[in-house]
Parts: C-alpha cells; structure tokens; sequence
C-alpha cells in the first residue's frame, strides 16, 4: 500500500517538475516574442516620425511654390479672376 | 586505579582500561574548555550563517545581482511641434553620439584613422588634435545619422563607441525658427516654444530591471516597469501656409527696400491665436553654427519700438468713448503746428480744420495732441495699461517685454501730447496687433495664444461696442484713396488700418532713421485677420509706413484671406489707387 502510494506520489512530482520546466520555457519563449514585437514597436514609431518629417519637408510652401511656378507655369489667383460660391446664411 | 580489572592487557596482568600507560591524569576543565570552544565555534558559524541568510543578506543579493539583473533605461521621446493643422514644425529622431578611449584608437592603423575623419568630416589633424588627450573618454562626434554610424562602425576600429542619442529636426526652417526656438544638443528647449513648454515636451525616461543571459539577451522582467512618459505633442496655432505667406512677403519687402530688420504678426480676431509671427533676418534651426545674436532675436516680442502714429487710433478711441467728440467733430489744426509748453509739434504740411475722422486718415499730429490735451493723463495711462501697455503679455512665451509706459504722474502736458501720437511710449509689435482686437472686435480684447485653442477665452470690454464701429469706419478710411496708406488695398476686401512712422531713439537722440509701421485688420464688414507689420530702418525706396509697410500689409492679408476660405466683402473694381499717395506726419 505505502509502496504505490510513493511511487504514485514520485510520478506526480516528475510530472509536476516536467510541467514547471515546460513553462518556465514557454514564459521565456514568450517574454522574447513580446520583446521582439516592442522592438517592433519602436521602430515603427520611428520610421513614422521620419516619415512625417519627410512629408513636412517635402510639403514645404516654399517648396511647392517654386515647383508649381518653375515647373508648372502656375501663377497665383487672384479675385478679379475667382468665381466664389457663396452659401446662403439660413 | 583501585578498581578492579576486568579484562587483562597483556602479559603485564593490567587491564586495558588501568594500563598505567594510559593511566594520564587530565584535569577535568581541559575537556570542557574544548567541549566549550566547540560549542562557541559552531554557535558562532550558526550565528554568521544566520547573519548572511536573514539579517544582513542585502550585500550578497545585491552581488549576485549585479551578476545577472540589469536596469535598462527606457528613454523617452521629445514630443513633436505641430502646427495648428498637424504639419510637424520639430520632431526628434533617433541619431548616434561617437565616443571614443584615446588610447586603444590611436592603436589603429593610419589609413583607418584616415578614413574615420573623412567619415566624421573632420581633417585628420583635427581627429588627431582630439584624440591627443589624457581622458578616457571624448566624444568624436555628436548627433551623428545611422547611416555614417554604420559605415565607422565598419572600420572595426578598437576603443570606439556609439552612445544613443536624440536629434532634433526641424522641417520647414528658418520660416518658424522664432516661435519654435531650437534645443541643444542634449536635447533641450533653448529657445522658443522648445524652452517655454520643455517640461512637457521633454517627458520622464522610465526604466526597467530585467535579467540577461549569458549572451546578453533580455530574459525576464524582474519587479515593477516604471513606463517612460513620451514628451507630450504641443499644438501651435500658428498655420503654416499664412506663416509662409507673411514670411515672403515680408522678405522680399526687406529685400526691396534695404531694411536692417522686420516683424509681422497675424493674430486671429475671433480667438485670438497668432497665426503668424515673423522676424527678419532670421536663422535657420537645422544648422546653427554661424548664429548671431540679430538673427536670433524675436524683434516682434522682445524688442520694443515707438509705434508713431499707429498708436493715434487708441487716443481718438478714448476722446469718442469719452464722449468728448463725434467722429464729425470738427478740430481746427492749423497752422499746423501747436507749441506745448517750449516745445512744438507738428505736422508734415498744415491742414487747417478737420473733422476728427480726417484727423486718422490724414493722420494728423496737432489734432490728436489737442483731443487729448483735454483729457486726463490718468484716464490715458488707465487706456494704455488696459490695452496691456506698459505689462508683459501673458502668452507663455520667453522674453517677451512689457514695453514702457511711464506712471501718469509724472507726465508734463508735452509728453502727453507725444504719447497721444506714440511718441514717448514703447510697445512690442505683438502689444500693438493685439490692441487692435478692440477695435476689429466689437470693442473687446482676447489675450493673445501661441496654442491652438477650441474655444475662446472671454473678452475684456475695453471701449463700447459703438466706439469700436466708428473706429472701424475711419480706419478704412485711413486705408483708403485719400488716407495715408492706399497701398493697403485689398482687391476684393475691405481693409481698415492705420499706417506709423517714427523716428528711431539712437543714445536718447532722436536719430535720423526710422520706423515704419502698419496695423490693420481685414475684412471690415467681419473682421477675421489682424496684421501688422513692422519694418526697421528702411533705406531704398521711401521709410514712410504707408509706402513701405502697407503694401506689405496688403500682401499678406490678400493672401492669408484667401488661405482661410474667406469669401470677398467687397467688389474687385471698386479699388482706385493713387499713384502718388500723400503722405503722413512723423
């Protein structure tokens, strides 16, 4: 009686330590997984404040006017030659 | 050893236990001294033991930390600078600072320190200058992109290093430089914005405890992340297409008439954000090493000047809410010049009796002397403070001044008469635009706000709303055929302004070199936009304000209206410009 009972008990505590070592692995499997996906993260982020650095620098007025006067013959409107739409106050 | 024997030893016929050999006779205290010191030893093993494991365990955990656990340090991003629509005016990015031992890199082969000062863009003296130090540590260079970091890194040089760092970059330049200002190479506010609101942009680093392995991977987390705080985003209200607008015009005018220096301020009527603030010369944020002390000055906060006559609209005020006269009142100004006490005051050419309209659109010196000489200093000095003369704005910003209004007890009937036409008195431009809400409202003045703001804030009542309309009308008609600036036209708007000239105070000397100035707001039948211009020391093509500083008003605020979807007050034909406009007194 007492010999099965120690050898159910020696089971379950291999059982038991197999299991905790199981997790132990797959928590630090894991943590490395969410450090990748924060690394991710920030690196996003980054190229997102460059890429709407770009866009500030790249929509600049100065810029566009130069471009849409140099290379598009643009000039500037005026009211003389606007015709304004006006909605009606209700 | 009387006892008797029990067993023999040997053929001696002893016992073993009576062998007279052993028969050693030992005092009874030597074996409880060792019975004692063992005792001592092990109570005083179970004692360090005990120490070690319970009581005084922080050292060694703190040891056997060291070995595993690492605090790293999570930065936190300076927040961006937006404009009132979300163009980014300054973000941080990610960038290398190089450091180096001075005494493992000069163990590197020449051509690799060759091509390592080509690649920080120094010469190879200089490099050589730098790493010729008894310190262990100099940094090589600072704010240095990923790109070039990569490439030193490539030379495999021993004894160099990269330390992580922010730059900051600021995309459209030197068009905002003044209201952004510019940090330092830690990062930090210097100037502008960047130094008013450095606390909330700079947010707090946070760190963690982790715990590395052998090849330095991140493992596990041990205890509590203190999260960083990202600096937070600050929204200016200022637009970035009327910002370039006035920016332009405002340096082609510079450009045209030789001038040392100028400002424009565009506040908004209905809230009183600035939209626009320029200074000229001005400087570029991206690369600040030739930076001169001009360059960097805010002239429309920081410097006071004389407005001149811009500032004859704010007296005329005061005689209308004082009752004291109607906008048809006729005030005799002939001959066109008036003696207060020993001094006289005059103005360009006499113009014998006018009405007090024409005294603004004439702009006219003796008649603007004579309203206020009958007013009390003290209810001018109550107008002047109210309109936030003389008192630093409140609008967060470093350095700006509060301008000179001198205590109206002291004042001779002289001065009096000057300050009535903004002589004797210093206002910063921001001062002067924002005391033009009274009248482009309906005679109540918002402080003004370099952030974007939803609602307004209450207004303060300064003159009746009735005052305020009459005002209006003779300020458009100061900017119009017969005023002193028609080169405010707008086509399509009806614009209301005031034109100033004054003369510059060199030494406490009146100096022959000028102010010229206009304040004005458009459009007249819904004021939105408030603009003033401010042009120092003109030299080429005329110093009057009307001939230098209207026109420049003009472009700004024909554009910035259109900018704004503002639709024309006025037809376009109704617009006849004299040639040759009069001009004002001094």
């Amino acid at each position: 009686m007492t010999g099965r009972l120690c050898a159910i008990l020696t089971l379950l505590l291999a059982a038991c330590a197999l299991s905790l070592v199981t997790a132990q692995y797959q928590a630090r499997r894991l943590f490395i997984e969410f450090e990748r996906a924060q690394a991710q993260t920030r690196e996003l982020e980054i190229a997102w404040a460059q890429l709407q650095l770009d866009q500030s620098s790249l929509s600049k007025h100065a810029r566009i006017e130069l471009h849409a006067r140099r290379d598009l013959n643009m000039v500037s409107l005026t009211p003389d030659r606007t015709q304004y739409l006006i909605r009606e106050a209700k | 050893m009387k006892k008797p024997a029990k067993r023999m030893a040997g053929a001696n016929g002893h016992r073993f236990a009576t062998s007279p050999v052993l028969a050693v006779q030992l005092p009874a205290w030597r074996s409880r001294l060792v019975l004692f010191v063992m005792f001592a030893a092990f109570l005083t093993l179970i004692g360090r033991a005990l120490w070690l494991q319970g009581i005084s365990n922080e050292f060694l955990q703190k040891q056997g930390a060291s070995r595993y656990a690492r605090t790293l340090e999570l930065p936190a991003t300076r927040g961006k600078i937006t404009d009132r629509n979300g163009d980014v005016l300054a973000s941080s990015l990610p960038v290398k600072a190089i450091w180096a031992i001075p005494d493992d890199v000069l163990q590197a082969p020449r051509d690799k320190l060759r091509q390592l000062a080509r690649l920080l863009g120094m010469s190879e003296r200089d490099l050589n200058k730098k790493l010729d130090s008894d310190r262990s540590f100099i940094y090589l260079k600072r704010q240095v992109e990923q790109d070039v970091v990569d490439q030193v890194l490539a030379l495999k040089i021993a004894g160099l290093h990269t330390r992580k760092e922010y730059k900051r970059y600021y995309p459209v330049g030197e068009v905002m430089a003044h209201v952004v200002g510019f940090t330092n190479v830690e990062d930090t506010g210097q100037d502008g914005m960047e130094l008013a609101w450095q606390k909330s942009l700079a947010g707090t680093t946070g760190s963690r405890r982790v715990i590395k392995d052998r090849l330095g991977r991140v493992v596990e987390d041990i205890g509590a992340i203190r999260e960083p705080h990202d600096g937070r985003d600050l929204v200016l209200s200022l637009d970035s297409k009327i910002q370039y607008i006035a920016y332009s015009h405002l340096k082609q005018a510079v450009e045209k008439h030789k001038a040392k220096a100028a400002g424009v301020v565009v506040l908004d009527v209905k809230t009183g954000e600035v939209l626009a603030l320029v200074n000229l010369p001005t400087y570029n944020p991206n690369s600040r090493s030739a930076l001169t002390g001009a360059q960097l000055r805010n002239r429309v906060l920081t410097d006071t000047f004389e407005p001149g006559s811009t500032l004859k609209p704010v007296t005329i005020a005061l005689a209308l809410e004082n009752r004291l006269v109607t906008p048809n009142t006729p005030v005799d100004t002939a001959p066109g010049r008036m003696t207060v006490g020993r001094a006289t005051i005059g103005d360009t050419k006499p113009h014998g009796v006018l009405t007090v309209s024409e005294i603004i659109e004439k702009s006219s010196n003796v008649g603007t002397a004579k309203l206020a000489l009958q007013m009390q200093p003290e209810q001018m000095w109550e107008m002047f403070t109210t309109l936030g003369f003389g008192q630093p704005p409140k609008v967060g910003f470093p350095g700006a001044v509060a301008g000179r209004v001198r205590p109206y007890k002291s004042w001779r009937p002289i001065e009096q008469a000057t300050m009535s036409y903004g002589h004797g008195i210093s206002l910063s431009l921001l001062q002067l635009a924002r005391s033009y809400m009274v009248f482009a409202r309906d005679g109540d003045m918002l402080p003004a706000t370099f952030l974007k703001i939803s609602e307004p804030p209450p207004g303060q009542q300064v003159i009746s709303r009735n005052t305020a309309r009459e005002m209006r009308m003779m300020l458009e008609r100061a900017a119009g055929p017969s005023g002193t600036a028609p080169l405010a036209q707008v086509p399509g708007y009806r614009v209301a302004g005031k034109t100033g000239t004054a003369h510059k105070v060199v030494s406490g000397q009146y100096a022959n070199k000028y102010v010229a100035s206009f304040v004005g707001f458009a459009p007249v039948s819904n004021p939105r936009i408030v603009v003033a211009v401010m042009v120092d020391e003109p030299t080429v093509g005329g110093h009057f304000g009307g001939r230098v500083a209207a026109p420049v008003f003009a472009a700004i605020t024909a554009n910035a209206l259109r900018a704004m979807n503002i639709a024309p007050d006025s037809s376009v034909t109704s617009i006849l410009i004299s040639p040759d406009a009069p001009e004002e007194s001094i």
